[in-house]
């Protein structure tokens, strides 16, 4: 294998999904199409496939915090306790992601390795709107397996140099990408972390009250929603949470989130019913 | 029928590395050396944004002097080679030393079989864990790469710039006294060079992942001035 040099028709830009495609012996599981062709809509995939679930997001004032769940399921059954739905996507900026596990994962890596590409190759970091957008990309060509099933949604969020405020972008399977003003939630316990983010969060939040409601609405998705895994206790297995400031990406560590969730849970405890 | 004059490959391959030395002579130099915790890159370099140093990967920086446009060219193939080594296995599989070895066959190619050599010399820096594996390449307009211990010295007068700045080195220095004694070894005994006339970087063992940090503006002033 020799440098990667292109004819100045045929150079890749900072694009590396683009830059992939035309290496292809580089990756064994290249990314984006050419994709082998599928059978004609199968209404979901014939063996069950591992899927991820609640993650939310919402602004308070000095940025974001996000929050995953780390249960991952295989039809009815658990298929690992402790997956990760919550990461880096570079400096500034954080992405989680809900749907089928193995091409959301790749999808994560293919996109924080685009950023940091990107910012390589030019000098200078893309802006959060940029980034937003190329998630959005990566979501639509994956739509032909999100059709078969294997479905992808991202959540992104980071903090905008630019504008000096946090900010949130929700997503569908076509692509299309939506800024939510304070909050977002996706997977299949979103709706119910949504509502409690939505009557706990106020304006101007601190980094505490922001980091509580968020484990709140993780806490309430999991009362709901079989897919969502709650605090494990006996594992010692905590939902991750990470807060994107003007200082960058940082994962609250796991005693702070238990923390919380000893506060909440002695909260909710009503001791034995008699 | 006109026959090409015969020219020996001797006298070729010398008007090629005349051609490619006189160029590289024409820029500005650089020096790459070794500190306590990682490893520093200062190039004479008037420019904010044409940048002479850069990232490649985690713990591998670039360097480059002589003609832009080509050891620009060569630093992007190095981010593209680095990142999709990095995609494809794993981030700790992308090593300076491969990189190094890919430049060296391109440029040598480049060298013997094309109309021009390229009139680049470049520089693949990167740190190891905890002070140990340090590596230096510095790679030649005709592919020749050396790997040098604790400094390497790029560009023009390299041979006054290197004996100035070993007879200031020290074992185990610090960053500030790395970059003092770069910037008087650059500018010699009768000039002055003030951060605006400096590109400075550095790879840092306490930067975590990314290791690449530029010095500029304040930083850079108060380092020198101390």
């Amino acid at each position: 294998m020799g440098l990667p040099l292109f004819p100045p028709g045929d150079d890749p830009g900072p694009s590396f999904a683009a830059l992939v495609r035309r290496t292809p012996a580089q990756s064994p599981s290249q990314p984006g199409p050419p994709r082998a062709p599928y059978a004609p809509a199968a209404p979901s995939p014939p063996e069950p496939v591992r899927h991820g679930t609640t993650v939310a997001a919402l602004r308070y004032a000095e940025g974001v915090v996000m929050a995953g769940d780390r249960r991952a399921t295989e039809g009815n059954l658990i298929a690992h306790r402790g997956i990760e739905k919550v990461f880096p996507a570079d400096r500034h900026s954080a992405v989680a992601i809900a749907g089928a596990a193995g091409p959301a994962i790749e999808m994560v890596k293919l996109f924080q390795t685009q950023l940091e590409h990107y910012e390589k190759v030019e000098g200078v970091a893309l802006s959060l709107e940029g980034k937003a957008n190329q998630l959005g990309q990566m979501v639509r060509e994956h739509l032909p397996m999100a059709m078969q099933g294997l479905a992808v949604v991202p959540l992104f969020a980071g903090y905008d140099l630019r504008r000096g405020s946090g900010r949130i972008f929700t997503y569908d399977v076509t692509g299309g990408h939506y800024e939510e003003a304070d909050h977002g939630a996706t997977g299949s316990g979103g709706r119910d972390a949504r509502t409690t983010i939505k009557l706990g969060w106020t304006p101007g939040l601190s980094r505490d009250a922001a980091i509580e409601l968020a484990v709140r609405a993780l806490y309430e998705a999991a009362d709901e929603d079989s897919a969502t895994g709650g605090p494990d206790l006996v594992r010692g297995i905590f939902p991750v949470v990470a807060t994107v400031t003007a200082d960058g990406y940082d994962r609250v560590g796991d005693v702070e989130v238990a923390e919380r969730f000893a506060t909440l849970v002695a909260r909710h405890d009503r001791g034995p019913r008699p | 029928m006109t026959m090409p004059f015969y020219v020996a490959p001797e006298q070729v391959m010398k008007d090629r590395a005349e051609y490619a030395q006189k160029g590289i002579a024409r820029g500005r130099s650089l020096v790459a050396g070794v500190y306590d915790s990682g490893i520093l890159i200062v190039a004479e370099n008037p420019s904010r944004s044409l940048h002479k140093v850069s990232e490649i990967y985690d713990r591998i920086a670039f360097a480059g002097v002589g003609k832009y446009n080509e050891f620009d060219q060569l630093r992007v193939a190095g981010v593209r080679h680095a990142d999709t080594k990095g995609f494809a296995y794993s981030r700790e599989d992308v090593d300076a030393r491969s990189l190094a070895n890919l430049y060296a066959q391109y440029l040598g190619t480049v060298f013997t079989h094309e109309m021009k050599p390229l009139e680049v010399e470049i520089l693949v820096a990167e740190i190891g864990e905890a002070g140990e594996g340090d590596q230096l390449y510095h790679i030649s307009y005709d592919g020749t790469v050396t790997d040098e211990d604790r400094f390497a010295v790029l560009g023009g007068e390299t041979e006054t710039i290197s004996e100035r700045f070993e007879s200031a080195y020290v074992d185990g220095w610090d960053l500030g006294q790395a970059l003092r004694a770069a910037v008087s070894a650059l500018a010699g005994p009768d000039r002055q060079l003030g951060p605006g006339d400096l590109e400075v970087a550095v790879l840092a063992r306490a930067e975590g992942r990314r290791a690449f940090r530029r010095i500029v503006n304040e930083e850079l002033a108060e380092a020198l001035g101390a």
